[in-house]
């Protein structure tokens, strides 16, 4: 399973990386979206992979077989879950009042949209 | 605390000042000049301690980590140095409030001033070193603004910018310096440190210690060949001038030195390099001061041969010596800092500074001239004025020097060709501009000036006399006080008297009074040789030549990574972070794969695998035609959450879920506005450059992932996980954690959340986007009406799913759940009404203003955080008790609910504002472009 994961994290952050690269302020965006799906998926496996271990404390058990899950990287990624949402907002808004303003939606503001890069 | 309060003061003060200024400029004289007198009378209830033979030390613990204390001494060098600065201090801002004219903003003046005195009074009466350096640092930044007070003139801007960047670099090697001692000291109070000063001068480090320090001070205190900043500094109004290079900036540097005394004293390295410096500096101030036609340039040279002075008896560094250097601090203080006022009221008078020009102002102003020519005496050095005692027991030192050391004979000449120097120029500061002669050509006709324009300058000329005089009942017993703290023993015996008798400094003090006569009565060869050698001895070119360098490389730097192309800099950030972390690994020699045994592999994890696979490479290769690349995208979030159930993160599964919604419904309602495809743009071969840099930057986090994934590791969670129900009263770990153990964090996020839902608020309010009317396939829009049954049915789940949300709350300290989870659940049911429902429809049933809902929210979870704290505990503490309530059972009670309720309406008011607004901005387009038929 852990070599799954880590060409999860891989595809996603080379696909991310290849998006971000791009000109456009959307795709740009999809990237963002993509990098940040393979950052959280990589923060919470650093708390490292266990299958069927119990979340949630059983105050009747003492501790059971293999522990609990760790709990710490979830809390991390929980929160940068919805801060990646509000970047991702930002962002796109950013995006759009650049259009509005530029008339363009090139990163760099260019006015000339033929214009190869 | 009353130290801390005579720092705290000029800087509340400032504000204060600047503050006044709308009613007009006596007042903020006044309030400059009161909140002076309130520090003074701050620092009087300990000013006795000095005098008991003790030091008081008061402090605060700040960062205690790293050794950094609000620590605060008051010794007797601080004291001396506190009333030098307030003591002046008031006197320039009386003299300023006459010599700023009506154009100049007093109030802003007076605000730097204070703000500066703050600073300087920092310096002296810090105890801990890193306290010390940062109000030294503050020193040359209000010395900045000061300096470049006249900011339309550009002499002063590049007086003030010269004066920053050679101060800022001393500033920098001084930290070095200070870094070095306190670890060689173990410890970064001065207490500490003036007692270790043997432990120091033997650590192997102790020679790039001192050069760092010395640098610092040097380059502060002008000394060569760092002077150059302080002639370009004259650009300041009159007033900065004398307070600058009188009292406060430029002694800084040799206060540093005299604190430092009894710890870098008393080595080879020491003698050396102070004392070399300083008679280098002592002979070179004091010829250049000689030629400068211009009042001030006289002044500002004399002031680093002075400096020059007093850094070379440190550098003798016998305690008499310093007793003469903190004598000479003092004496210098008091007649510069008058003959600069005298300076300004003269070229306030004249409308000029240029000696060739000014020329017998005694008919004009007599009593200006008298006071000016009694400070001008105790410069040169004459009997029964200040001056004269300290430079004698200057003489005496180096002729002390002379008879024991080899070659130790041309100090005392030297220096007494300095002297010859000093009388020079000091007759020439009377001569040429009180008498020879009639003025020459001047802007206007001169007269005296306002009293109390003379005043300050009357006060400083008196006690330049009564110390003269009567050295041994004014000035002695602060003298002794200060020299016990510089030498750290008790003052050695010395005798302030005007008459010791016919000896060898009598007699260099006599060749100095005379050869400086002769050498002012042959001035006019002299002039021309000057002239001549002008631009030869220039450090000025050396600084003028290496910044250029400096900026030159900086933009040379700039160009070629700052193109101003965020793909450049992206694909740079990203090949460097593939170039450092390649290096790192390669460089640790460790394998990939580690110890820890692996999960097997099973069917749902391929399946999963393959999906997120084929969503993201699906995105990739169709990304130009953005819907589609946006809907194959929006498949990636359901099996990354359910990898997040398999590997038992229901909390993680829940937040992808809901917030996958929002941010596609985002992102659908965005695109709408921008082109539905993207051109090619990129040349096939970048493109091929993008995907292998792409590749590598994959493979490389895939590895890193790996590499993680296999090696074993130890957590830090067994804390949470052993202390979430005792302590926090709650199961589920990952929510305690949030709400109670990180609350400080979590506050932190729904702040950054609240400020980004504002900050678009911001961006969308005066937006007009215009809507296309018709498809990328060039089909017209369609403006269809929302279909019925979903609307209906939508209708009637939104009771539901806020019930289901305050369920997913109540239920979060224990079970998968919490304010984030269920911020978002309510956020989507009502986001769905606008979906199905139209915006028009909903808009008129929901209010669109938000802001009150956010702002409750983050004043709920900042008051529970409050309550904590008021009632003894830690911020953010959460307190719990089970109740029981009829028909619903055992119910447990957290504060951490309250801090919950707190995060789930900012998060649903952030989230609600974003998706609402950009909404109407669809409603406004539409207006704008077509009148769709309104959905019944």
């Amino acid at each position: 399973m852990e070599a799954l994961i880590s060409l999860i994290v891989g595809v996603l952050t080379a696909c991310g990386v290849y998006l971000i690269l791009r000109g456009r302020t959307f795709p740009l965006v999809l990237g963002l979206t993509l990098l940040s799906y393979a950052v959280n998926l990589f923060l919470f496996a650093t708390g490292r992979l266990a299958i069927g271990l119990p979340p949630i404390i059983d105050p009747n058990l003492a501790k059971p077989v293999g522990g609990y899950t760790d709990p710490l990287p979830q809390a991390l990624v929980l929160t940068a879950i919805v801060i990646g949402f509000a970047m991702t907002a930002f962002l796109i808004m950013l995006a759009l009042k650049a259009r509005a303003e530029l008339g363009n939606d090139h990163v760099d503001g260019r006015p000339d949209p033929g214009d190869r890069a | 605390m009353n130290l801390f309060f005579v720092i705290l003061i000029p800087f509340v003060g400032a504000g204060l000042t600047g503050w006044m200024s709308r009613f007009g400029r006596t007042p903020s004289a006044w309030t400059a000049g009161g909140v002076t007198l309130l520090a003074l009378l701050c620092l009087m209830p300990s000013a006795a301690v000095p005098f008991l033979g003790e030091t008081l030390v008061q402090r605060w613990p700040w960062i205690p980590d790293i050794g950094l204390d609000l620590a605060l001494r008051l010794d007797g060098l601080g004291l001396l140095f506190a009333l030098m600065i307030l003591g002046i201090g008031l006197l320039i801002i009386l003299y300023a409030r006459y010599y700023l004219s009506a154009r100049d903003s007093l109030s802003l003046f007076y605000a730097y001033l204070l703000l500066f005195m703050g600073s300087m009074l920092g310096i002296v009466l810090s105890e801990n070193l890193i306290l010390l350096l940062m109000f030294w640092e503050l020193t040359s930044l209000t010395s900045f603004l000061l300096i470049g007070f006249w900011r339309e003139r550009e002499d002063a801007r590049k007086g003030a910018r010269m004066a920053l960047t050679i101060t800022g670099l001393g500033g920098l090697a001084l930290l070095g310096g200070f870094l070095l001692l306190g670890e060689m000291a173990g410890s970064y109070d001065l207490s500490t440190i003036l007692a270790s000063g043997d432990r120091v001068r033997a650590h192997p480090l102790y020679t790039p210690m001192l050069v760092l320090i010395l640098l610092g001070a040097f380059t502060k205190s002008a000394q060569f060949p760092f002077h150059f900043w302080l002639p370009h500094a004259m650009a300041a109004p009159t007033p900065v001038s004398a307070y600058l290079h009188s009292a406060t900036l430029v002694k800084a540097g040799v206060f540093l030195l005299a604190r430092l005394f009894p710890v870098l004293s008393g080595t080879p390295e020491w003698s050396w390099l102070v004392g070399g410096a300083g008679l280098a500096t002592l002979l070179v101030g004091a010829w250049f001061a000689l030629y400068k036609h211009d009042l001030k340039g006289l002044l500002a040279y004399s002031t680093i041969s002075h400096l020059g002075l007093i850094t070379l008896l440190f550098g003798i560094g016998t305690p008499l010596a310093a007793v003469a250097g903190v004598f000479h601090i003092i004496n210098h203080a008091t007649f510069k800092a008058s003959l600069f006022m005298a300076a300004g009221i003269i070229d306030h008078e004249c409308g000029t500074r240029d000696m060739r020009r000014v020329n017998g102002l005694w008919k004009f102003m007599p009593y200006t001239a008298t006071l000016a020519m009694v400070a001008a005496a105790a410069m040169a050095g004459v009997p029964l004025f200040n001056g004269f005692l300290s430079k004698e027991m200057f003489f005496a030192e180096t002729a002390t020097f002379y008879t024991e050391h080899d070659w130790g004979w041309l100090l005392p000449l030297v220096v007494v060709i300095a002297g010859m120097l000093a009388v020079a120029y000091s007759l020439r500061f009377t001569h040429d501009v009180f008498f020879n002669g009639d003025p020459i050509d001047l802007p206007r006709t001169p007269h005296e000036p306002p009293f109390w324009m003379k005043a300050p300058v009357g006060v400083l000329v008196a006690i330049c006399l009564l110390v003269g005089i009567l050295p041994m009942l004014t000035v002695e017993p602060i003298l002794t006080v200060a020299v016990a703290s510089v030498l750290q023993t008790p003052s050695p015996v010395h005798n302030l008297a005007i008459w010791h008798g016919v000896n060898l400094p009598f007699l260099m003090s006599l060749a100095a009074l005379l050869g400086g006569l002769l050498i002012y009565a042959a001035r006019r060869p002299l002039f021309t040789l000057a002239a001549q050698l002008e631009g030869r001895l220039d450090a000025q070119a050396v600084y003028r030549w290496t910044l250029g360098r400096v900026i030159a490389f900086a933009a040379w730097i700039t160009r070629h990574l700052e193109t101003g192309s965020l793909q450049r800099m992206l694909l740079l950030f990203v090949l460097s972070v593939l170039t450092l972390g390649v290096a790192g690994f390669v460089g640790s020699g460790s394998p990939l794969t580690g110890t820890r045994a692996t999960l097997p592999v099973d069917i749902l994890g391929v399946l999963v695998t393959v999906g997120i696979l084929a969503a993201a490479i699906g995105t990739l290769a169709l990304h130009r035609r953005r819907l589609t690349a946006l809907i194959v995208m929006g498949a990636l979030g359901l099996p990354v959450a359910l990898i997040f159930v398999q590997f038992s993160a229901p909390d993680l599964a829940l937040t992808q879920l809901t917030v996958e919604v929002v941010t596609i419904v985002l992102l659908l309602l965005a695109l709408y506005f921008l082109p539905q495809r993207s051109p090619v743009e990129s040349s096939r071969g970048t493109r091929i450059r993008d995907l292998g840099v792409a590749a590598l930057a994959g493979a490389g986090t895939a590895a890193l992932t790996w590499s993680i994934l296999t090696r074993p590791f130890a957590s830090i969670s067994d804390y949470f996980l052993v202390n979430s129900l005792p302590g926090g009263g709650g199961t589920n770990v990952v929510n305690v954690i949030l709400v109670d153990f990180r609350g400080f964090d979590t506050l932190g996020e729904i702040t950054v959340l609240a400020l980004a839902g504002l900050g678009i608020y911001a961006m969308l309010r005066d937006l007009r986007l215009h809507g296309p009317t018709q498809d990328a396939d060039g089909r017209p829009w369609n403006w269809d009406l929302h279909p019925s049954i979903m609307a209906a049915l939508t209708r009637l789940l939104l009771p539901l799913v806020l019930l289901v949300s305050v369920f997913i709350l109540l239920r979060g300290h224990n079970l998968p759940g919490g304010g984030f989870i269920a911020g978002l659940i309510a956020a989507v049911g009502l986001i769905m009404q606008y979906l199905t429902n139209g915006v028009e429809w909903t808009h008129r049933r929901l209010s669109d203003n938000l802001h009150p809902v956010i702002g409750a929210g983050l004043l709920i979870a900042l008051l529970t955080g409050l309550a904590s704290l008021a009632l003894g505990y830690p911020f953010l503490t959460s307190a719990f008790t089970h109740v029981h309530w009829p028909i619903v059972g055992d119910f447990e009670l957290a504060s951490a609910m309250a801090f919950d309720l707190g995060v789930y309406l900012v998060v649903v008011g952030a989230t609600l504002l974003i998706l609402i607004h950009l909404g109407l901005l669809h409603r406004a387009s539409h207006a704008t472009s077509l009148n769709p038929p309104e959905p019944r």
